[in-house]
């Protein structure tokens, strides 16, 4: 089984992203699980057409620790697996902590079968503290990829994350796989991205261009995949669904300083 | 038993061994202890309000009562409010008492749980009945020591009940730091024989301290009243006895109520009870009763008698910032030489303090905050002493280098008698310098080959 974990800067698109590559790998006839890590719940939606899932934590809080693994994995689109792990309201509680509740509470009810070819880990925004790093420890996720887009706080976001993972891989198993670029139509976004992942020792494994299908297709709480399948959208995500299968790339990457990150802006006209 | 500590001392940043301190609930604890009807909860898990009831019950043999919000996994991610609102509900239901005092812990901290918040919530959900009241404080162990913890509690009964009325009362708030029952008791028989009425907050007298009546008392007759907390507002001033303890308190009854206040030290020993009982004197604007002065002369008459056996003697003081400070000036007073001086709570105040009272004497004298047992032990092996004076936990270093031991402080988890005789005021001190004597000349005892075992020391 293949651990992936997409992390990405909040609101870069790693959720639709995430779906429509696992919609991709699930319509290719791969087994998927999506463990969606976001307090919102908002991770699988696309997949199971619409925020129909109770989440592990509210299913912890309603039933007490006796959890049963069909209350919390729900099949989607093309027999996904699909969990979300919840957490508190905003303002209140310990959203990191339900992380690491909520994986634990999936690895003792057995929801890492051998069946399955891939699990999705989809984190929310930055990793701020160490419930969301959760995913990339003690060997769970193994490959990390970085959705990004050529605005310098995504690519800066990016940058952190990469902190991170070097963290953990340093006494773990984690790589980074690449960075995904989701296109916001930056100048020279996608050769600034390609020159980015460079310089962290990586490789942009697919250029995501941007399309307004995939707002019709999130408004019709589906993937792009499932809702227009013939679309030129569609088959980005099923190239980088392809990519991904296929990648061999696994590095440590090598964040950059502030200064570094700032003099590949300069190289690419975007600042002064 | 410890005999593997290393006599060179090595550079540590981030170890401690053998701290000289445990955490900030403890002190909470203690200190809503000794507010009438008072149960003190503990917002976070289980494991924290058992040991600290466990600790306090070893310290003083009387049962402790307190309850717990009994976190969960699940509060732990969603927050512990649930639990707090549902625990007032239980808590006016089966034990009612009239306060209840919440200290957060580590994990509610981290968490981020807001307790006003939660406390406002507890009201409208009715689970508060009206007329009763709670308080908060926040005492993560993360940072500080029990003393903090004691310290914040404190201060937070000040900051929910003490109000200024807009008149002045002739009474006197006493704070007197984190002392025995006992230490409280005669406080108060201090204060009372100059005539002044007094508050004492808080006071754990006949709670911690209680007779057996053959009935099991759940809220015992002691401790500060609500009226009373309320009244300190209108107190003409405030004795704030131990910085680290009181300090906190005292300053937030001036700048809330305009009480003003004198920050003294623990009146242990000759000077420091010396200056508590002249702070006394104005404020009463009385002689100093003879009772009290007779008092003084006892101790005075004891210290000069005995002075052959103290003179000279190197002694090692730890434990808590307040009563470390009284103890090393009472030591110097007899003409002994702290030679080590370390407490585990924080506070360059407190080296710089010791370092002023050791100034003349004993300048060389290793001094530190933030320090630990292990330390105090590598600095005895270094510089030998003929004594320890300080917390149950120096029994360890008292075996492993044969040296006597007079217990004095928080916790003394090993012996009784703490809680019911005192080491404040002349009287308090007399006891502490006749336990001193005792020890010193006991082993002189043991140590006196037989041509010269005398009868008579």
């Amino acid at each position: 089984m293949r651990k992936i974990a997409i992390y990405g800067k909040g609101g870069i698109g790693k959720s639709t992203t995430t779906q429509n590559t696992v919609a991709g790998l699930a319509e290719w006839g791969k087994k998927v699980m999506v463990v969606g890590c976001d307090p919102k719940a908002d991770s699988t939606r696309l997949l199971l057409g619409g925020l129909a899932q109770k989440t592990v934590l509210d299913t912890l809080r309603d039933e007490g620790e006796d959890v049963e693994l069909d209350e919390i994995l729900k099949p989607g689109y093309a027999k996904t697996a699909c969990v979300e792990s919840g957490g508190p309201e905003p303002g209140v509680g310990c959203a990191g902590r339900g992380i690491i509740t909520s994986i634990n509470m999936l690895e003792q009810l057995g929801a890492y079968t051998p069946d399955l070819d891939y699990t999705f880990y989809d984190v929310l925004g930055d990793v701020v503290c160490g419930g969301f790093a959760m995913p990339i420890r003690d060997g769970k996720a193994e490959e990390i990829y970085i959705v990004v887009s050529g605005e310098m706080m995504a690519m800066y976001a990016a940058n952190n994350i990469c902190k991170g993972i070097v963290k953990f891989a340093q006494s773990g198993k984690v790589r980074l796989g690449g960075l995904i670029c989701n296109s916001r139509k930056c100048d020279n976004e996608k050769e600034l991205i390609e020159a980015l992942a460079e310089k962290l020792g990586t490789q942009m494994i697919h250029f995501v261009p941007r399309d307004n299908v995939v707002q019709h297709a999130e408004l019709n709480r589906k993937t792009v995949i499932e809702y227009a399948p013939t679309a030129p959208q569609a088959d980005e995500y099923r190239t980088l669904a392809r990519k991904i299968d296929a990648n061999k790339m696994f590095v440590i990457p090598k964040p950059l300083t502030m200064e570094e990150l700032e003099q590949l802006l300069v190289k690419y006209g975007l600042a002064a | 038993m410890l005999d593997m500590t290393p006599a060179t001392v090595a550079e540590r940043s981030a170890l401690k061994i053998n701290p000289a301190k445990t955490c900030q609930p403890v002190g909470a604890v203690y200190a809503a202890l000794g507010v009438h009807g008072c149960l003190p909860h503990s917002h976070g898990s289980q494991g924290c309000c058992a040991y600290h009831r466990s600790h306090l019950t070893r310290h003083f043999k009387e049962p402790v009562m307190a309850s717990t919000s009994s976190f969960t996994e699940g509060s732990s991610v969603f927050g512990g409010m649930a639990n707090l609102t549902q625990a007032f509900g239980t808590i006016f239901e089966m034990y009612n008492p009239d306060i209840v005092a919440v200290h957060t812990t580590c994990l509610s901290e981290v968490i981020g749980d807001d307790i006003p918040t939660i406390i406002s919530k507890g009201r409208e959900e009715g689970k508060i009945p009206e007329g009763k009241v709670v308080v908060h404080c926040n005492t993560p162990s993360f940072v500080g020591s029990h003393v903090t913890g004691f310290s914040a509690m404190v201060k937070g009964f000040v900051k929910y009940l003490s109000e200024n009325t807009g008149t002045r009362s002739t009474a006197i708030n006493i704070l007197p730091g984190w002392v025995e029952p006992s230490d409280m008791t005669e406080i108060k028989r201090l204060v009372a024989a100059f005539g002044l009425p007094s508050i004492m907050l808080p006071d754990t007298s006949s709670v911690l301290d209680a007779p057996a009546t053959g009935e099991h008392a759940f809220f015992p007759k002691g401790g500060t009243t609500l009226p009373e907390l309320k009244a300190m507002g209108d107190a003409k001033a405030t004795l704030s006895l131990g910085t680290w303890a009181s300090l906190d308190a005292a300053t937030l009854l001036e700048t809330k109520c305009g009480v003003p206040f004198q920050d003294l030290d623990l009146p242990i020993g000759l000077a420091a009870t010396d200056r508590f009982i002249q702070s006394l004197q104005a404020l009463a604007g009385v002689e100093v009763p003879t009772q009290i002065e007779d008092e003084r002369g006892r101790l005075v008459d004891v210290i000069s008698d005995m002075h052959q056996y103290l003179s000279g003697r190197k002694v090692a003081i730890y434990g808590d910032p307040d009563h470390v400070i009284a103890l090393t000036e009472f030591c110097r007073d007899m003409d002994m030489l702290p030679v080590h001086v370390l407490t585990g709570s924080v506070g360059n105040a407190f080296e710089t303090r010791i370092k002023d009272i050791l100034a003349d004497s004993v300048p060389e004298a290793n001094v530190k905050a933030q320090g630990d047992l292990y330390l105090l032990h590598q600095w005895i092996k270094n510089d030998p002493v003929d004594l320890l004076l300080g917390t149950t936990y120096g029994k360890f270093i008292s075996r492993a280098e044969d040296i006597p031991l007079v217990r004095v402080g928080w916790p003394i988890l090993d012996r009784v008698g703490h809680s019911y005789f005192p080491t404040v005021g002349y009287l308090g001190s007399l006891r502490l310098a006749v336990e001193i004597i005792s020890a010193i000349q006991e082993r002189q005892d043991r140590d006196a080959p037989d041509h010269a075992f005398e009868l008579v020391l």
